[in-house]
């Protein structure tokens, strides 16, 4: 058994394809060696800036023998079907062997020597090798075939034990020679075999493990910073980032002109990160302090001090730019750069930043008037806790993030609450247009946040104007305070809206403008802050202040300036009317074809967008571990745009289907629907269900006599033309008392007692299909019986539709 | 430091070229490397080349950020093998010790999408500062590099910077009488960020890119590929002062960039064509 040592030398492999191409060697050499029948028992990868290294354990010195047989033509066949397998297989009639009446033929193919099969697979997988960059160079790039590779391969080491294995690729030819360090010993070194590689390296000031780098820089900067009386802000991206940009790692801690910390600290940490690769400290104050810690490749002959003293220089240069443009930027009132948001386009088909942000500040404004949004949003629910809840939650995370508002500022009036959700709104999208979000967008909303707070906006509309992107992805902080929840929502919504006007829905994996995430965003605040509203009446009137501006038509854009002129005179319009001028106004419209086409689409997208909302729910709640059963059922009923109460249903059922009330009642629920469904297979009961029947309303296509249909109403009994027996009679009553009972508590949303009243349906049920036999030879009695059923399936369906849960 | 780098890059076989005298936001977009770089014949060269980049103004409060600075180019077709070798020796060369100062190659994928050209390489830094980009070219005018160059890009200022030991470009020495790079190019800084930035007159700039397109039309009809890549350039100026004023939103931005993208990959086309190169 023999150890195979792999290293693949080239110019700087990028840091962050080195992991992925690790186990893309790995899972290469392995199906290179699956291929020959060759099994090891460890395989090793190491990657440093200059390598890619494979160490493959114990493999044998040859492959297996192995016997092909091939089955031939029976004895008694053909001539020509024996000439024929002898062409194929290249024998001759005496080389066959006869095994019962059949030919075979035999071939033994002898082992083959392991370094010859390494010597094919190599080449093959370097040739094969996905990197997600790869490029041609040097002279035989002159063809377009040369070989590809992240970067110019320099050279290969290929050791089967101490042998060399050997073979050429683009000219290079396999040895066992590498080099070490770049500057430390830029010199060729002798590599023994898959035992010394590692040691052999590391004296020539290379650690070829990448773990073992990263330990180090990790463990290293720690110390320095510690040295320094300071906290390492650790950072698992930038250790990892920096091993790939070392073989030779030596973290040094350097400090900045304090003065830049007037910076936010957010920019400061971006810049040194992301443009610079170095960790910042927080101070015992816990604040950010004015250290850096980089991660130099040599140890330098002067410990460094070159080195730190370089980095310094480069940082204050970029600090200097990052408060240039903050100095700037707080120059410039948000207001006035908001008005910069007209030459910045949405999207394409639908207008400006400006036109969108106008759409938001009233939908937003909209939510508070219309009591949606209330001055104590975000408080008082348990769960929400208060409103200064979130905040220090966020600072738990991030020391450094900043508090523009003070914790737990009293409720604001409800005019107040509108005025400020309108403000902020129309500031939010401000920082855009700033130098500073020009340079990082990831600071989008945070600057906005700072600005706003320095230049004496309302504490509530900074932290709207820091949040309002707010939840971003699960997991993400759910904003509580009224303002910013309002802000939030208005935006996602109308995000939301605006694409499904254009009908730019996310398909399949495609979401490029993160629908999803704004959907979900917008379940999880709606969830948070328990706030009630019916999706579907804001998401029409969006779409039609979309429609608006994508045909720029007169009458969507009446419809602000009514809802204006009744909110000055101090009488705002009600739900209602806003759902008839809207219905008004796309009447209208109709009359130009431009508007037909918009008004149709927005309908058609109205409806798109309430299924999207469903689904993302499903997704929710599924992901959540509700019963993806559960949650069908309450879907079923449709119509409902509240997720607050669909949610409120589906975990009332949830907690009802468990107990043993519901659980037969189910049972009971099961057979009736079994029976209806065989003897009226053309009625769907989830249609019926779904369309929230109540026992008056059975349709046609259920077969049954209509007598029945209109005598069942109000559950008369009078009209039954027989004498129903005591079990038949005991479940009309009981559904006679159960029926309001359940109607009565879903209107006030108490979906516990409707369970409970439907509950009581279960002994009955189970008592009539004990005693009464439902296909009675009577007609009159058949029919009067299955219309019982039919009312005891749809009291059932006011909850839920029972067909869809399992079990 | 340009006369040795000059000497170094001479001794190894470059051709010394004079910079274009034309406002280029790049070293790339000299002739020398944009239309020399294409088809199959060798060509080695360096050169220092201005450059503006209208956008990167600080009004000269920036100690590293300027709206003209000097880039010192070095194109090699095809890349030699040891590149890598021959560009830490210019390094030694002008005086920087590596056991000293931390040199690093970290990737940073070039692309110039108004050159339609891309190419794979690293930003060189030195103790954490860019100093060079460095780029094997893939693709040049939207055609695959046959055979593929190597271009090395240094920024001049910054090397000083560090070879002089100075905190702003400002003070870089100018000679040896006390002159510094502030007193050469202070006040120029201050004015052309102004007139970048402020006071450029954005119909006369407008106007201006429309009629480099047309003249870059009309020399490509008329098969001339060197002044109708000259009129792109001037556009590509044009457009990035347009830029710096602030008039040209997210969504103009890149129908321009496609008006001068397509600009120059017809001039980079009708080179080869009239070479005789297959794309």
């Amino acid at each position: 058994m023999t150890d195979f040592l792999l290293e693949l030398r080239s110019e700087e492999i990028p840091a962050r394809m080195q992991a992925r191409a690790r186990e893309d060697l790995s899972k290469l050499f392995t199906a290179e060696l699956a291929k020959a029948g060759i099994a090891t028992s460890a395989i090793v990868t190491y990657a440093t800036p200059r390598r890619l290294t494979l160490i493959a354990r114990d493999l044998p010195l040859e492959t297996a023998a192995v016997s092909e047989e091939t089955k031939g033509p029976k004895t008694s066949a053909p001539p020509q079907a024996l000439e024929g397998f002898l062409r194929k297989t290249g024998l001759t009639r005496e080389q066959l062997v006869d095994r019962n009446g059949t030919l075979f033929a035999v071939t033994e193919k002898p082992g083959r020597a392991t370094a010859a099969v390494l010597a094919d697979a190599i080449p093959a997988i370097v040739r094969a090798f996905p990197w997600p960059k790869s490029m041609r160079w040097g002279d035989a790039s002159a063809s377009t075939e040369s070989l590809r590779w992240v970067r110019p391969l320099q050279g290969i080491v290929a050791l089967f034990g101490e042998e060399i294995v050997p073979f050429e690729i683009a000219g290079i030819a396999s040895g066992a020679a590498t080099l070490g360090h770049r500057f430390h010993h830029p010199y060729q070194i002798t590599i023994g075999g898959a035992h010394d590689y590692v040691e052999k390296l590391r004296a020539c000031h290379v650690i070829v493990d990448h773990d073992e780098r990263a330990t180090l820089i990790r463990d290293h900067a720690r110390e320095a910073a510690a040295q320094a009386g300071l906290e390492l802000i650790e950072d698992e991206g930038l250790v990892a980032e920096n091993a790939g940009l070392t073989e030779w790692p030596i973290p040094l801690l350097g400090q900045f002109d304090p003065a830049f910390l007037d910076v936010p600290p957010e920019v400061i940490q971006l810049t040194a990160r992301v443009n610079q690769k170095y960790f910042v400290c927080r101070g015992a104050d816990g604040k950010l302090a004015n250290a850096f810690v980089c991660t130099a490749n040599i140890a330098a002959h002067d410990g460094g001090a070159k080195i730190v003293e370089g980095n310094r220089k480069v940082l204050a240069a970029r600090l200097s730019d990052a408060k240039f443009f903050y100095d700037t930027d707080l120059k410039v009132p948000l207001a006035e750069q908001a008005e910069k948001l007209s030459k910045i386009v949405f999207h394409e088909k639908l207008g400006t930043v400006a036109d969108k942000v106008d759409r938001v500040a009233k939908l937003a404004r909209w939510l508070v008037e219309e009591g949606i949004i209330l001055p104590g949003t975000g408080r008082g629910t348990g769960e929400a806790g208060g409103g200064g809840a979130p905040r220090s939650a966020a600072s738990a995370e991030n020391p450094l993030h900043p508090q523009p508002t003070a914790d737990g500022p009293p409720p604001l009036a409800g005019e107040e609450l509108a005025d400020l959700a309108d403000r902020a709104a129309r500031l939010a999208k401000a920082d855009l247009v700033t130098g500073m979000v020009g340079e990082f967008p990831e600071l989008q909303g945070l600057m906005g946040g700072y600005y706003a707070a320095a230049q004496g906006e309302h504490p509530a509309v900074a932290t709207a104007i820091r949040d309002h992107y707010k939840p971003v992805g699960q997991g993400d902080d759910v904003p509580t305070d009224p303002v910013t929840v309002a802000v939030s929502l208005a935006d996602k919504l109308d995000t939301i809206a605006s694409f499904f006007v254009a009908d730019l829905l996310p398909t399949g994996s495609k979401d490029p403008f993160a629908l999803r995430r704004a959907a979900l965003g917008i379940i999880e605040l709606l969830q948070k802050n328990n706030v009630r509203v019916s999706l579907g009446l804001p998401a029409s009137i969006s779409m039609a202040r979309v429609a608006g501006v994508v045909s720029g038509a007169e009458w969507f854009k009446r419809f602000d300036d009514l809802v204006k002129a009744r909110h000055s005179a101090g009488d705002p319009m009600n739900k209602d009317e806003i759902e008839r001028t809207l219905e008004e106004i796309k009447a209208r419209g109709r009359s130009a074809e431009e508007l037909e086409k918009f008004g149709k689409r927005a309908e058609i997208a109205e409806q798109k967008l309430l299924d999207f909302f469903a689904d993302r729910l499903k997704v929710q709640q599924r992901e959540a571990g509700v019963r993806h059963d559960l949650i069908d059922a309450v879907f079923a009923l449709g119509g409902e745009d509240d997720l607050v109460r669909l949610l409120a249903r589906v975990h009332a059922l949830q907690a009802f289907v468990t107990t043993e009330d519901g659980a037969n009642l189910l049972a009971g629920y099961k057979r009736a629907a079994n029976i209806l469904k065989k003897e009226a297979p053309s009625g769907s009961p989830a249609k019926a269900g779904a369309q929230g029947l109540s026992g008056g309303e059975l349709r046609e296509s259920a077969g049954l006599d209509p007598r029945v249909r209109e005598g069942t109403a109000e559950g008369e009994q009078e009209t039954l033309s027989y004498t129903p027996e005591p079990a038949e009679t005991a479940l009309m009553t009981a559904l006679d008392s159960a029926e309001p009972r359940a109607t009565a508590a879903i209107t006030r949303e108490d979906f516990a007692a409707a369970m409970a009243a439907l509950a009581s349906l279960r002994a009955p049920i189970d008592a009539f299909f004990d005693s009464v036999i439902v296909n009675d030879s009577d007609p009159a009695k058949r029919s009067a019986r299955l219309a019982l059923l039919e009312r005891v399936r749809a009291a059932v369906h006011n909850v839920a539709d029972f067909s869809k849960i399992e079990g | 430091m340009i006369l040795t780098l000059h000497d170094y890059w001479s001794e190894h076989g470059c051709l010394i070229l004079q910079p274009y005298d034309m406002e280029m936001g790049a070293g790339t977009f000299h002739t020398a490397t944009t239309l020399r770089a294409l088809g199959p014949k060798p060509w080695n060269a360096a050169f220092v080349q201005p450059c503006r980049r209208p956008t990167d103004g600080r009004y000269g409060e920036n100690p590293n950020r300027l709206q003209h600075y000097y880039q010192y180019q070095v194109i090699l077709k095809p890349s030699p093998a040891n590149l890598q070798e021959l560009y830490l020796g210019s390094l030694a060369a002008i005086g920087i010790d590596m056991l000293k100062h931390d040199i690093r190659f970290v990737e940073d994928d070039w692309e110039s999408p108004t050159l339609g050209a891309w190419g794979l390489g690293w930003e060189v830094w030195c103790d954490g500062m860019e100093v060079t980009q460095f780029t094997y070219f893939q693709q040049m005018g939207g055609f695959d590099m046959k055979p593929v160059a190597g271009e090395l890009t240094y920024g001049l200022e910054r090397l000083a910077m560090y070879i002089q030991d100075k905190d702003s470009v400002y003070d870089l020495a100018y000679n040896d009488a006390g002159v510094t790079y502030g007193d050469v190019f202070l006040e120029n800084e201050q004015e052309m960020s102004k007139w970048n930035f402020e006071i450029a007159d954005t119909d006369s700039l407008f106007d201006q890119f429309r009629k480099h397109v047309a003249e870059c039309e009309n020399s490509l009809s008329a098969k001339l590929p060197i002044p109708a890549y000259e009129q792109a350039i001037k556009a590509s100026h044009i457009f990035n002062l347009l830029q710096a004023r602030g008039v040209i939103s997210v969504a103009e931005r890149q129908a321009y960039m496609g008006r001068v993208r397509d600009l120059a990959k017809g001039a980079c086309a009708a080179w080869m064509d009239k070479h005789g190169w297959a794309a």
